[in-house]
């Protein structure tokens, strides 16, 4: 986990000290920066630690906190205290998030192999059972495919189911429900019925867990229609979205990452829960726009203290939102900086960076002062040695050596 | 009224003559459940609380109905007869009508007709309230008329037409209606298994978690004799008996899956056999008479509502035509359709109303009569149905259309005016 703390570190210190760059007078943290006002709505940017600056002018405000990005005050210290929060780890504020929804709303139910009496093969819903009721946290058979069927069955039933897949490569024997009956039966139904599940699980390349327990999905599922994808990468927007997932009445997908259930940050006391189609910016730059998602965003705020270091302003937005994608915030970073590198840990064929590519491509061609650069991971299986895994997937020297390349 | 559930212990006895493995001459077997050899195997009372295997019953021989001369003895009142006889009449009359439909160019795609096996979807679907659901595959016109969704709807369904029950949208394998309970129509088999099983589960939830005491809505999943061979239904037979689920799974063994006999497919034909292994009662009926299958329904249907678990019911039936429209049915052997076609449910009935004096014959012509005009009225009105327009394309993708997400100028997409006019960029 070494590589990941020290990816949080690098961001804490990003916001707590102004960093040397071209333009020494300029601060890189300046609040309501323009390209993030929207049509009646203004957000600023969310660091990672969890400072939010409430914003409930906007157009989506409801009675909570709409969205959840935060001005960065001047310094760390100011923000940190405005705020108390409380600290916790990854897993729990995804339990945090599903308690405090299932307290809410009692048609929200959570399937899953082990989620019951075991808590969660990663602890995410530990204690829930005992607290709801073994109905409400369903312990299932191994039977991926009929399970989530039925989640769909109790969906479009008047239930909010929550499905968990125990690995998301579980979820590909779920695959016929999730494509042909998940995405699908809102729309063959003529809007007859509604499908408000989610399906979560923790994904990714772990340590050394061999190919199968390695995978991403997110490459595959993408292409059906309707359904919704996002990625968690934080305490914050992991709990923001484990809620807006919820609450949303169109089925939605949340990848975890395994490697990443021990972060640890302060996140807010009060009821929050993030825009499910919009992405986070978390450190504004100048000189080229990184695109990432997941735990590939530690790798990108790794390199980007070496960036910084070199000379570089790197702007890295985490697009958390896989399906669709949030095409303003891209949008408008690509035509500040002219050059964008993704970073993901999808494997290059026909990933979410290969369709990133093309949509940006398709939409902001004129502003690209040089092709598109997407680092995935190695087209193969996840090895089971470690050194072969860890080439497997990006690591943070080779994302300095692309913005290096891509800058001159 | 002996139900089949209730009839003395009868010692089971083991199925000897027919070989399955015998594939040199598969047409001339007789169907493994044929009433003939079912009826030595007995029925014995249903017992499940604690025994975790519950008993083989064969029902074709226990419920004869055939009392001209008693009538408390008759299973149904004049009414009840005249119900499942329109609604018999109606499914045979709109699938003769569709195949005349698509011969003529007016719907396409794949078309799956039910005649012949009217007498399940009847015999089941006619005991279920509103509230109840019903699952079903890409067979399910007749399921969608029993269970109440105009022909009206159905047949402009299957037009393409906007006024649909599905908004034109799903065609004839995805019939769909939330009014009427209706949870599919299904292209894959056994996909909806999991999803019955959902439904069912949810009643059980609001029953016991949302604490609406009075819900006791019951599930039905139809499906034919080649799902049985697929994990969804092993899987969902053993959640639903697990968790005591009120559903009744409801075999529609037509031996045919396309021009793969069932005999051919699978090591052990009778499926009823399969419930037991689960834990739940595995019951033979004739599909060809619907007072046998109203009977069994009565007493499945019963026991999901009171709480008792799931029921596996295999219902021997037939279909006349072939798989779909497309299939030139060169397969089977016509002794094989003869011999069903003899057994016809709707003669059946009819035989059996004007023997035990419930209706006329000129009743029943009524009858006839009154569903031919109301599918030339449903042929006319989905005839003068509206094509959907092209703004129709993307409305019904997402509950909530945000999930287009958000286009390069800063708005949801689902913002844009050209959104609903269907040409806009997504």
């Amino acid at each position: 986990m070494a590589a990941i703390f020290q990816g949080v570190g690098a961001a804490e210190a990003l916001s707590s000290s102004p960093f040397n760059s071209f333009d020494s007078n300029k601060s890189i943290f300046s609040p309501r920066r323009s390209f993030s006002v929207r049509k009646g709505a203004s957000f600023a940017v969310v660091r990672s630690d969890g400072t939010v600056n409430l914003n409930l002018k906007g157009r989506r405000a409801q009675q909570l906190i709409s969205n959840a990005v935060a001005t960065k005050a001047d310094s760390a210290a100011a923000s940190s205290s405005s705020k108390p929060g409380h600290e916790l780890l990854l897993f729990e504020a995804l339990q945090e998030g599903l308690e405090e929804e299932m307290d809410r709303d009692p048609h929200v139910c959570v399937m899953g192999e082990d989620v019951g009496h075991y808590g969660g093969s990663y602890k995410v819903t530990k204690g829930l059972a005992k607290k709801f009721g073994d109905l409400r946290v369903l312990d299932t058979p191994i039977a991926e495919n009929s399970f989530t069927g039925m989640g769909i069955g109790a969906a479009m039933t008047g239930l909010r189911p929550v499905i968990e897949g125990m690995n998301m490569g579980f979820l590909l024997l779920a695959f016929n429900q999730i494509s042909n009956n998940c995405g699908m039966l809102h729309y063959t139904s003529g809007g007859q019925f509604t499908i408000p599940i989610v399906i979560r699980g923790p994904g990714g390349v772990g340590r050394q867990l061999g190919a199968e327990h390695s995978q991403r999905l997110e490459s595959y599922f993408q292409s059906i229609p309707g359904i919704q994808m996002v990625a968690c990468s934080t305490p914050y927007n992991a709990k923001g979205l484990m809620k807006a997932a919820i609450r949303s009445e169109n089925p939605v997908i949340l990848f975890e990452h395994v490697l990443l259930y021990n972060l640890k940050e302060r996140i807010p006391d009060e009821d929050y829960i993030c825009n499910l189609e919009e992405a986070e910016m978390v450190r504004p730059g100048e000189h080229v726009t990184i695109l990432t998602y997941s735990r590939m965003r530690y790798h990108v705020m790794q390199a980007a203290k070496t960036l910084v270091n070199k000379g570089y302003d790197p702007e890295v937005i985490d697009i958390r939102s896989l399906k669709p994608f949030d095409l303003y915030t891209i949008g408008n970073s690509v035509k500040k900086t002219h050059r964008v590198l993704i970073v993901e840990e999808c494997m290059r064929t026909g990933g979410i960076g290969a369709s990133l590519t093309a949509a940006i491509t398709e939409n902001f061609n004129d502003y690209l002062d040089a092709p598109i650069m997407c680092l995935s991971s190695q087209d193969v299986p996840t090895p089971y040695a470690g050194t072969l895994e860890e080439v497997t997937v990006v690591q943070p020297p080779q994302i300095v050596t692309a913005v290096e390349q891509l800058c001159q | 009224m002996a139900t089949a559930f209730s009839a003395p212990k009868l010692a089971a006895q083991p199925f000897s003559t027919i070989s399955p493995s015998s594939q040199d001459r598969p047409l001339k077997i007789p169907f493994l459940g044929s009433t003939r050899k079912l009826r030595c195997l007995g029925s014995s009372r249903l017992n499940l609380s604690r025994r975790p295997s519950g008993p083989v019953v064969a029902v074709s021989d226990v419920v004869k109905a055939k009392k001209p001369t008693q009538n408390p003895s008759l299973l149904i009142t004049k009414d009840e007869g005249l119900e499942l006889y329109e609604d018999m009449v109606l499914g045979r009359a709109f699938e003769d009508m569709c195949a005349q439909m698509y011969y003529r160019g007016k719907m396409f795609g794949f078309v799956h007709l039910y005649n012949g096996q009217e007498a399940v979807s009847t015999g089941f679907i006619k005991l279920l309230k509103q509230q109840d659901s019903v699952v079903s595959t890409y067979r399910d016109h007749v399921h969608a008329l029993s269970k109440g969704v105009p022909s009206r709807a159905v047949m402009s369904e299957l037009f393409g037409k906007s006024t649909g029950c599905c908004r034109g949208q799903g065609g004839s394998m995805h019939m769909f209606s939330s009014e009427h309970n209706l949870i599919g129509g299904f292209a894959f088999i056994g996909e909806g298994i999991p999803v019955a099983t959902g439904a069912a589960f949810s009643s059980k939830y609001r029953r016991e978690v949302l604490k609406e005491a009075n819900c006791d809505h019951v599930t039905l999943a139809f499906f034919g004799d080649g799902t049985c061979n697929n994990g969804q239904f092993y899987e969902c037979l053993n959640m639903a008996a697990l968790w005591k689920l009120p559903i009744v799974f409801v075999v529609e063994n037509n031996l045919w899956a396309i021009g793969m006999s069932h005999l051919r497919a699978t090591s052990d034909p009778q499926i009823y056999k399969k419930g037991p292994a689960f834990g739940m009662p595995g019951v033979h009926v004739d599909g060809m008479d619907v007072l046998k299958v109203r009977e069994v329904a009565k007493e499945a249907i019963g026991r999901a509502r009171r709480g008792e678990g799931p029921t596996l019911v295999e219902c021997e039936t037939y279909r006349f035509r072939g798989h779909s429209l497309a299939d030139p049915d060169e397969l089977r052997d016509p002794a094989e359709k003869a011999h069903y076609a003899a057994r016809d449910p709707i003669t059946a009935l009819k035989k059996y109303l004007i023997e035990n004096n419930l209706a006329g014959e000129a009743e029943l012509k009524a009858i006839d009569k009154k569903i031919d005009e109301l599918l030339e009225d449903a042929v006319e009105f989905a005839e003068e149905s509206p094509l959907p327009p092209r703004s129709q394309l993307l409305e019904n993708v997402f509950a909530d259309p945000k999930g287009f997400g958000i286009g390069p100028d800063g708005r949801y997409r689902c913002e844009d005016p050209k959104f609903t006019e269907g040409t806009a960029h997504v």
